[in-house]
Parts: C-alpha cells; sequence; structure tokens
C-alpha cells in the first residue's frame, strides 16, 4: 500500500499527458508516416503500399526544390540573425545599462505576438514598391535619403526568403536574448575577475571565459530556433500568402494536401519536414542526456 | 500526504479538462432535433459588402415563400472560398452536410462529385425547365456524363480589360487595343510614359491573365477543346500563346499584394492596364466604404481582354444538393429560390453580378452590368480556368505551380512542358 502510495499519484499526475501524446504526437506521427507510403493521390481511393516511392519521387519535381532551397536560406539568415542579434543585445544589458528591465520587457514582447500579427504588419512594412509607389520601409528608407537601399523585400527572387526572415528575427530576438542574459549571470563574477587579474582584455574575457561557458545556452537557442524556422508557416503565409516566390516544404504541405487533394504527397512532405526537425533534435536530446548521466 | 492526493487529481481533471476542451466549438452550428425539419442551412463564402446584401435579399424572397422554413446562414468569411472549402471538406467527410452548399459551377465540383458528395439536380431542371431559361452552352459546360449537380445563381465575366482612359490619353493610345499585337503595341506607349503598362497582383491573378492571354491568342474554340479528349497542350500554338504571355508579362509592374492594390493602380493613373474579373467593378465604382468611388468612363473603363472580344469568359456561384442533407426539402425548395428569376434578380445587382438566366430584367442592371448582360445572352462562352470552371482542383493547382515557376524563370518551353503533364495528369 505504502509502495502504491508512493507512484500512483505521479502517475496519474502524468497520465493525461502520457495519453495524449501517445495519441496526438505518436500515433498521428506513426499514421502519417504509413500515409505517405502509400498511392492514396486523391481523398476517395484506399491507397495500396508503394514503399519510398514518393519519397524519391518528390524529388523530381522542380517546386520541392525551391521550397527547400528556400527552407535552408530561411534558417540560416533567421536561426543566424536571430543568435547575433539576440548575444548583443544580451550584452548590453549586462553593461549594466540604466532602464534594463524596462529594456529588457521591450525586447521581450514581440514573443508575445502571433506570428500571424506579426506577418500582417510586416506584408505592409515589406511592401515591394519603389520610387514613388514606395510604402512602408521603403518610404521610410526614401524619406532617410537611402533610396539606393529600396527593394522588393520578400518578393525578390534571390533573396526574398531573406527578407522573409527579418520579421522572423524581430520576434524572436528577444527571446535569444533572455536565454544570453540568464546564461551571463550565470558565469561566475570570480572568474572574470580573476581573469581581468591576469591581464585579460574586456574583449577576451567575453571571448575566452563567458563565451565558452555559454555553449549549452547557445546550442539550446540553435534547437529552438532551428525546429521553429525548419516549421515555418503561419508566418509565411500571413506575409505572402501561397505564393510560389516565397513557397517553403510546410506551404507546399498544405497545398499539397488541400489545393492538389493529394493527401499522400502532402504527408511525404509532412514526413520530411519531422525528419528535418530530427536532425536537429536528436543529437541534442543525446547530447544532454549524456551531460545528465556524467553529472 | 493528503495534499499531495488532492492537487495530483485538481491536476489530472485540469488535464482531462484541456482534453475534452478541443472537442468543443465546431458544435455550435448544431441544433436540437425539432428544430431540424424547418431549418435550411445554407453554407456560403458570401459574407463581403455587396454579396452578403444579395443572399439576404434572396433569404427574404425564400422566407416568404417557405413559410414553414427558416433560412440559416451559415457563412464563413473569406474571399475566394478558401477558407470555406477547407471547413466544407471537414463536415463532408465527417458526413455531416450543410443542407446546401456554395460552389463553382463546373469542373470545381468533380471532387465532390467523384467523392458521392453530390446528388443529381436534373429532375429540378426538368421540373422549372431550366435547360431553356439558361444558355445551352452553359448546360453543356457544367453537365458532367448529363448529370448537372448544381444550380448557377449568378455569371462572372474573367477576360475584362480594365484600363484608366487618362493614362492612355497620356500615351497616345487613341484605340482600345483589341488584339494582342496592338495591346502589346499599347502597353509599350504606356510604358515610354513611365506608367506601370499592366498592373498585377498575386501570384493568382497572373493564372487570370493567362486564361485571358490563351482565349485571345488560341481563339474561342481551340481554347474550349483543350479541357476535351482532343486537347493539344504541346503544339505550336500553345507555344505561341505562351510566348505572347511572356510578352505581356515582361510588361508587368511590381506585383501587388492582392488584385485590389492592382486595380487600384489603374483607377489611380499609376497604371494603363489590368486584366480582372468584373468584379472589379464594384471596386472601382461603389462609394469608399467598400469600393474607391471612381466614376466609370473617365475614371476606369473596359473592353474584353485582347483578341477575346464576342467571347464571354465565365464563371458561376452556384448552389449544390449534397446527399444525405438533413432537411433534403428544403434544401431543394432553396434551391428553386436560387434558381429563380426573381431570386436572381434579388440578388445579382446587389453583388454586382449577372443572372444565369437570360430572361432577367434588364432594367435592373446599368453601367458596366448592362454591357455584361447583353455579352452574356449573345457572346460565345468559355469557362474560367482559375475559378473552377474548366478544371479540378488538382489541375488548377498544378496550372498555378506552373505559372509560378514560371515568374521566376521565364522559360517558356518548362512552363509549356509542366502545362501539358498538369493536362495529362489532371485525372479529368
Amino acid at each position: 500500500m505504502t509502495r502504491v502510495r508512493r507512484w500512483l499519484p505521479g502517475l496519474l499526475l502524468v497520465a493525461p499527458s502520457i495519453a495524449a501524446i501517445a495519441v496526438f504526437v505518436y500515433g498521428m506521427l506513426g499514421w502519417n508516416f504509413r500515409l505517405a507510403m502509400t498511392d492514396k493521390h486523391d481523398e476517395i481511393s484506399e491507397g495500396s503500399f508503394v514503399g519510398l516511392e514518393n519519397f524519391i519521387g518528390l524529388w523530381d519535381q522542380q517546386r520541392w526544390h525551391l521550397s527547400v532551397n528556400h527552407a535552408i536560406v530561411f534558417t540560416a539568415v533567421f536561426v543566424g540573425g536571430a543568435l547575433v542579434l539576440g548575444w548583443l543585445l544580451a550584452f548590453l544589458m549586462e553593461k549594466g545599462i540604466r532602464g534594463e528591465g524596462t529594456f529588457r520587457a521591450i525586447y521581450l514582447f514581440p514573443m508575445a505576438i502571433s506570428f500571424v500579427a506579426t506577418g500582417v504588419v510586416w506584408r505592409w512594412l515589406m511592401n515591394s514598391g519603389t520610387g514613388e509607389r514606395a510604402v512602408g520601409l521603403n518610404r521610410l528608407l526614401d524619406g532617410l535619403g537611402l533610396e539606393f537601399l529600396q527593394w522588393q523585400w520578400f518578393r525578390d527572387p534571390d533573396w526574398g526568403m531573406a527578407a522573409m526572415a527579418v520579421p522572423a528575427i524581430w520576434q524572436m530576438s528577444g527571446y535569444v536574448m533572455a536565454l544570453f542574459l540568464a546564461g551571463f549571470r550565470g558565469v561566475p563574477e570570480e572568474l572574470r575577475e580573476a581573469a581581468r587579474v591576469d591581464g585579460c582584455t574586456e574583449w577576451d574575457v567575453y571571448r575566452r571565459i563567458v563565451l565558452p561557458m555559454l555553449r549549452p545556452v547557445t546550442l539550446s537557442a540553435l534547437i529552438i530556433l532551428g525546429h521553429i524556422s525548419l516549421k515555418a508557416f503561419d508566418l509565411i503565409v500571413a506575409v505572402s500568402g501561397k505564393q510560389i516566390i516565397t513557397d517553403v516544404p510546410a506551404v507546399f504541405m498544405w497545398v499539397a494536401v488541400f489545393d492538389s487533394h493529394d493527401p499522400a504527397k502532402g504527408a511525404t512532405i509532412a514526413a520530411y519536414i519531422v525528419i528535418a526537425v530530427s536532425v536537429f533534435v536528436i543529437p541534442y536530446l543525446v547530447w544532454s542526456l549524456r551531460k545528465e548521466r556524467r553529472s | 500526504m493528503r495534499r499531495r492526493w488532492m492537487s495530483a487529481v485538481a491536476v489530472t481533471v485540469a488535464g482531462l479538462l484541456t482534453l475534452t476542451a478541443c472537442g468543443d466549438g465546431g458544435g455550435s452550428a448544431q441544433s436540437p432535433q425539432a428544430d431540424a425539419a424547418k431549418k435550411v442551412e445554407v453554407f456560403s463564402w458570401w459574407t463581403g459588402p455587396g454579396e452578403a446584401d444579395g443572399l439576404k435579399a434572396m433569404k427574404e424572397i425564400f422566407e416568404k415563400q417557405n413559410t414553414g422554413l427558416t433560412f440559416f446562414d451559415a457563412a464563413v468569411a473569406g474571399g475566394s472560398g478558401d477558407k470555406a472549402r477547407a471547413l466544407l471538406a471537414t463536415k463532408l467527410q465527417a458526413d455531416t452536410p450543410p443542407d446546401t452548399f456554395q460552389g463553382h459551377a463546373g469542373a470545381e465540383l468533380q471532387g465532390y462529385i467523384k467523392a458521392g458528395d453530390l446528388e443529381s439536380v436534373n429532375f429540378l431542371y426538368d421540373e422549372l425547365k431550366l435547360r431553356d431559361v439558361f444558355p445551352q452552352q452553359l448546360v453543356d459546360q457544367i453537365s458532367v456524363d448529363g448529370q448537372i449537380y448544381s444550380v448557377p445563381v449568378n455569371i462572372h465575366r474573367s477576360n475584362v480589360m480594365w484600363f484608366s482612359p487618362v493614362v492612355l490619353k497620356e500615351a497616345g493610345v487613341t484605340e482600345v487595343p483589341a488584339t494582342i499585337e496592338d495591346f502589346v503595341a499599347a502597353l509599350e506607349k504606356v510604358k515610354q510614359k513611365g506608367k506601370v503598362p499592366l498592373s498585377i497582383g498575386s501570384e493568382w491573378t497572373v493564372v487570370h491573365l493567362l486564361e485571358s492571354v490563351l482565349l485571345g491568342s488560341l481563339g474561342t474554340e481551340a481554347y474550349n477543346r483543350l479541357w476535351t479528349a482532343n486537347s493539344d497542350w504541346s503544339g505550336p500554338a500553345m507555344t505561341k500563346a505562351l510566348n505572347d504571355f511572356k510578352t505581356i508579362m515582361s510588361y508587368a509592374g511590381d506585383p501587388q499584394d492582392d488584385w485590389q492594390p492592382a486595380a487600384k493602380q489603374v483607377a489611380d493613373g499609376e497604371a494603363g492596364f489590368t486584366i480582372m474579373g468584373d468584379w472589379a467593378y464594384g471596386y472601382f465604382h461603389n462609394p469608399p466604404d467598400g469600393g474607391l468611388g471612381k466614376t466609370s468612363k473617365t475614371d476606369f473603363d473596359w473592353a474584353p481582354a485582347p483578341g477575346t472580344g464576342g467571347t464571354f469568359m465565365w464563371l458561376s456561384d452556384s448552389f449544390t444538393l449534397p446527399k444525405g442533407a438533413p432537411n433534403r426539402d428544403g434544401a431543394v425548395a432553396w434551391l428553386k429560390v436560387a434558381a429563380s428569376k426573381e431570386g436572381q434578380d434579388a440578388f445579382n445587382p446587389k453583388k454586382g453580378s449577372i443572372p444565369a438566366r437570360k430572361d432577367a430584367d434588364a432594367s435592373l442592371y446599368t453601367d458596366y452590368l448592362a454591357d455584361a448582360l447583353k455579352d452574356w445572352g449573345s457572346n460565345k462562352l468559355a469557362g474560367s480556368i482559375q475559378h473552377g470552371v474548366t478544371v479540378n482542383d488538382a489541375w488548377r493547382t498544378a496550372i498555378n505551380e506552373a505559372v509560378g515557376l514560371f515568374q521566376q524563370s521565364q522559360d517558356v518551353a518548362a512552363l509549356q512542358t509542366a502545362l501539358a503533364e498538369a493536362a495529362k495528369n489532371s485525372g479529368q
């Protein structure tokens, strides 16, 4: 009885989550992979098993290559931009500026907004009109006398996806700042003092002492941003709709399921997204598990 | 110890509540069984200014003629019905269809027909003699193996070229271009003046442009043949049409967010031309609440898209009879109102479209709509691509994809291959 008393409350506590996750996450995942391996290319046919045919066939499609390239550009700019900007903000905060709390709140606020709302505002800001027809950011550049910087933003055929990452950076860099700030505060002042006594410049203190100690924080930030970026859908649809020029796998998946009425193709794309995210997440889980065991 | 138990139970209950909460919300449209005999659930995407008023006018006629029935408006907001159709798909898959739902007449309904969601309404066409009041070509173009699955309420025209008389005058374009060659010459003249020759919106508006260019370049017969077994997507005529499309696209301005900002460029005298369906008329003409409040013939003017004079490229909103409708009699009563002269003449002047019937009261339709009504009665007919008349959803999506990729590559050969491929894979 006492033993039951020990584990039962705990189990009851987590049982709903276990059940929900088993059904709605892993059950659905398994069902999706099964669907991706069938030839159910419309909503009425039953679909029979075809193995990896859909997974290979997708690479023959020009649109798939385009959307993967877009996702790579978006991820690189978004993750890189948010990390650098977040680190910089945290660095400035850490230097103990006046009214730090206010600034912290200001930089964190964008996180409270949904990507859809961000997207609607930035669609207007990133209007592609230039010259006389400039509005939004292009108008701002015009007013500042920087007309030569005006460009097509997300409608630029080559670097449009980099522009698409700007609202995402705007939204998430505050969060990265908070992560780094916590990390900075976790570095004992004695260590820095010791380094300074040994003749370290302030820059070297950060480079050789603080940064190496922030590796776990950087890694967490990388994982969180990376998986958000690979799944990006709401922001892109809110900014540009389902247009080819800003196509990414998640949007392609939606079009495949709801417009082309091709469930198997949609499931295949979804499977690729899951795999891409796992490439980020699994090494991290393994790494943190090992670290836990060591400590 | 006891407190731990209590908190465990509390959290478990909270967890269960969140789980069950997900199931709620969608059920608000349901009503008690007793009501079901009287209530007719009409599913549409008419929520905007004009169209919602038109729906209300039809509702009043419906409830006056059918005193035992009440109209239940299950409209879902969103321009071309994207969101409405996503919701409808889930309702149909769960076998809980509305009593009747809106759909573009033509091939767009094929998915529903193949899935066995729709009942043929031939009996209504016989009973109400609708074959005599709708144009013969319209009935032909919406029939699938002799069966008709919807009742068209209104007609819109897709192949309309809107232009700014001010910009044209300034550029020295004296005659409204009637052929594709004249059109390209006019675009060039506007370009010389530093104005946007042709304004476009997001990618679907470019597909909308493509259908008018195809119709103008191939001619009506060849265009209508594209949707039959004798189609020729790979031939030289199509190559020429697509090259025309490329030439015209080279005069396009920066893509706008959607068709409204593109149309506004014309109304504001920034752009010379835009090719858009005749819903643009309401936007140009209506007072500033829902439109731009411009004066027709001075601020904006119209003509058939170049090379398409004498042909009416149509699209139509229609109502259907889903299998297993909870209130089939009520749905049939609604379809009768939607098909009637009275119903169509109440709805269309408000929506800014023309009735599908040939016997409409012409005095109700003025300005642009008078033109459209005249052409509807006399022109040859062709079905729209982008608006679901000639192609099913999968085919339309493939065409959109091909055109979207073309906008980046400018590769006519690749576009033609992709279009031919799309036609082959359409399963239509």
